[in-house]
């Protein structure tokens, strides 16, 4: 199959209402950062990463620490289009015993590389993995997605400076850049300033694009493992909140955590098809 | 020999053999003993610098990756600093990495308050599925290590550094879940950890001067606790002392009476830092500013022994 534009924008409507659809089965959810980081997971997913469905513990494997682990719904959809679990499954989202919670969880949903949830950890993690990648020298390529609130958290700064004085060239992370965080936008909570001089002075190959061109995130990634000069990858998505459907987008900073009714559902399943 | 040194040797003949252990510390490898080990393995022992967050959640990352490393700093930046990491990154995600804190409670001497955990054995119990393991002396250490290492989940290894005396027999045979009765009595269960084991003993000297026959159980796992061990003693003698190098809440106090209680309600009494925070001091003078002494073991043995015969007494009136 042919990856361009028209195949990614499809595939990632597809993923999007897969998401709307099974956060609005429960009537609440992360539906801001699920849809602003759908077109990254899309890409990475269906053009980038070196996973099989039949077999989610596979040596040597690419791998994904979702560390905004708040954005599960929209990485089970992509795992389920892929086919490590059921599609049917995405249905049993948050609802007791089910596989699929609100935040990652590694030890319940087959794909998921990294428990996560609570904030700035799992990209340390991530550089745990990136170091035992590098012992066993199996080549895997370690991707990160990280939130700009989460930015706010000393320990991605423990990390960023280890994964740079380490050399980390296997580690590519994203910052899914909405500007808007629970209490607020992140310019008037706890500005991150000039994020891209943070990560450069950092010690890491920045990058700057449009979080929601498939094209320009595949180029940057390609991008990163050719010219990172043995540094670690950053990659800063400008990205929009509920991307994709207006009126998650036009709630704006309340669409962190918030409800959607059956009605709402389709009104978004609508715009995404 | 000093217990870091008996530490980083087991690490270092363990590492020959299994290339899955990895060591990492922030910045307290001198300290811990642990520094000589990264000419021989470069790439599994390194150190991440004073960042014992980033630490936590690097080695439950090096653990989905098949590795199983040691974490080291001192007892309070190795839980209560990071109780979340190892909470989340380590045990919920249970990842298989071994905590390792030095400088338990009054050990951390000149060091003082700052560094003196009085919480963490508290904290670490608190966490589902950690193992918590403080041993007595270097034999102990040197026979833990392999089951340590089998063990397939979160162990929180509290580590005296420097050197203790002699507890046990070389040809001691080491259980991680069993608790150890080093001197059997009948009048009295004196159950201690760590340093205390040591007063402990004394203390059964002093009150076997004084006819009373103390049980001295060390418990070197206090989670999981070995309570069927700590049971059939006080089913024996009727009453129990803890001591420890921790507040009296969160640790082996707790532990015990939580067992006894629910099982065998006996009367406890109990010896350790009375919820207050530790200060500077040689461990000397530390013990006797936190009463942890023999002499305080065996008084609280008598009120335990007191209490005991009281309820006994009283049990006849009726």
């Amino acid at each position: 199959m042919i990856k361009d534009r028209a195949f990614f924008e499809a595939k990632s409507s597809e993923i999007r209402r897969l998401t709307v659809q099974c956060i609005g089965d429960l009537g609440v959810g992360h539906l801001g950062g699920c849809l602003s980081v759908v077109d990254v997971l899309t890409v990475l997913y269906y053009a980038v990463m070196n996973v099989d469905p039949k077999n989610p513990h596979m040596e040597g494997r690419d791998r994904l620490v979702l560390s905004k682990g708040h954005a599960g719904p929209a990485l089970y959809s992509i795992l389920a289009d892929k086919g490590f679990f059921p599609k049917e499954e995405l249905s049993t989202l948050n609802r007791a015993g089910t596989n699929l919670p609100s935040h990652c969880d590694m030890l319940r949903t087959p794909g998921v590389d990294m428990t996560t949830g609570a904030l700035g950890q799992g990209f340390s993690c991530a550089v745990g993995i990136a170091i035992g990648s590098k012992i066993k020298k199996d080549n895997a390529t370690i991707y990160a997605v990280i939130g700009d609130g989460e930015s706010q958290e000393g320990q991605i700064w423990e990390a960023a400076m280890y994964a740079s004085h380490r050399k980390l060239d296997n580690l590519i992370a994203f910052t899914d850049y909405n500007r808007l965080q629970i209490d607020g936008p992140t310019a008037e909570i706890n500005s991150l300033g000039d994020l891209a001089a943070k990560w450069t002075s950092f010690g890491w190959f920045v990058q700057r694009i449009d979080g929601h061109d498939h094209l320009a995130i595949l180029e940057a990634v390609q991008k990163a493992k050719a010219d990172n000069q043995g540094r670690p990858s950053m990659i800063i998505l400008d990205t929009v909140k509920g991307k994709g459907v207006s009126f998650i987008e036009e709630a704006g900073v309340n669409n962190h955590n918030m409800p959607i009714t059956q009605e709402q559902v389709q009104i978004a399943l609508e715009e995404l098809s | 020999m000093e217990m870091r040194g008996i530490f980083a040797a087991e690490l270092d003949r363990m590492m020959e053999q299994d290339e899955r252990i990895v060591v990492i510390d922030a910045d307290l490898a001198k300290a811990n003993g642990t520094l000589l080990l990264r000419e021989k393995y470069p790439d599994r022992a390194f150190d991440v610098g004073v960042a014992e967050q980033n630490m936590a959640s690097i080695a439950a990352g090096l653990a989905s990756y098949g590795f199983i490393p040691f974490i080291t700093s001192f007892c309070p930046f190795a839980t209560r600093r990071i109780c979340d990491q190892i909470a989340v990154s380590i045990a919920y995600a249970s990842q298989n990495v071994k905590i390792v804190g030095s400088d338990p409670g009054i050990s951390a001497e000149l060091n003082g308050g700052t560094h003196m955990s009085v919480e963490d054995l508290g904290i670490m119990r608190a966490i589902p599925s950690m193992t918590v393991f403080e041993p007595v002396d270097g034999i102990q250490l040197k026979k833990a290590m392999p089951q340590i290492i089998e063990h397939n989940g979160p162990v929180y290894l509290r580590l005296f550094r420097k050197k203790r005396p002699r507890i046990l027999a070389e040809d001691y045979e080491f259980n991680l879940s069993r608790a150890d009765i080093l001197q059997a009595g009948s009048d009295v269960t004196i159950a201690a950890s760590g340093i205390m084991v040591e007063e402990a003993l004394k203390a059964r000297a002093v009150l076997k001067g004084q006819g009373i026959e103390a049980e001295v159980i060390n418990v070197h796992t206090l989670k999981p606790l070995d309570s069927e061990t700590i049971l059939k003693s006080v089913v024996k003698t009727g009453c129990i002392v803890t001591a420890e190098n921790h507040n009296i809440i969160g640790g082996l106090r707790s532990a015990v009476a939580e067992a006894v209680a629910e099982n065998f309600p006996v009367p406890l009494r109990s010896v350790g830092i009375q919820d207050v925070f530790g200060e500077v001091g040689r461990l000397g003078e530390l013990k006797e500013i936190f009463g942890l002494t023999a002499e305080n073991i065996a008084a609280k043995a008598q009120e335990a022994i007191a209490a005991k015969n009281s309820q006994r007494t009283g049990g006849k009136q009726k």
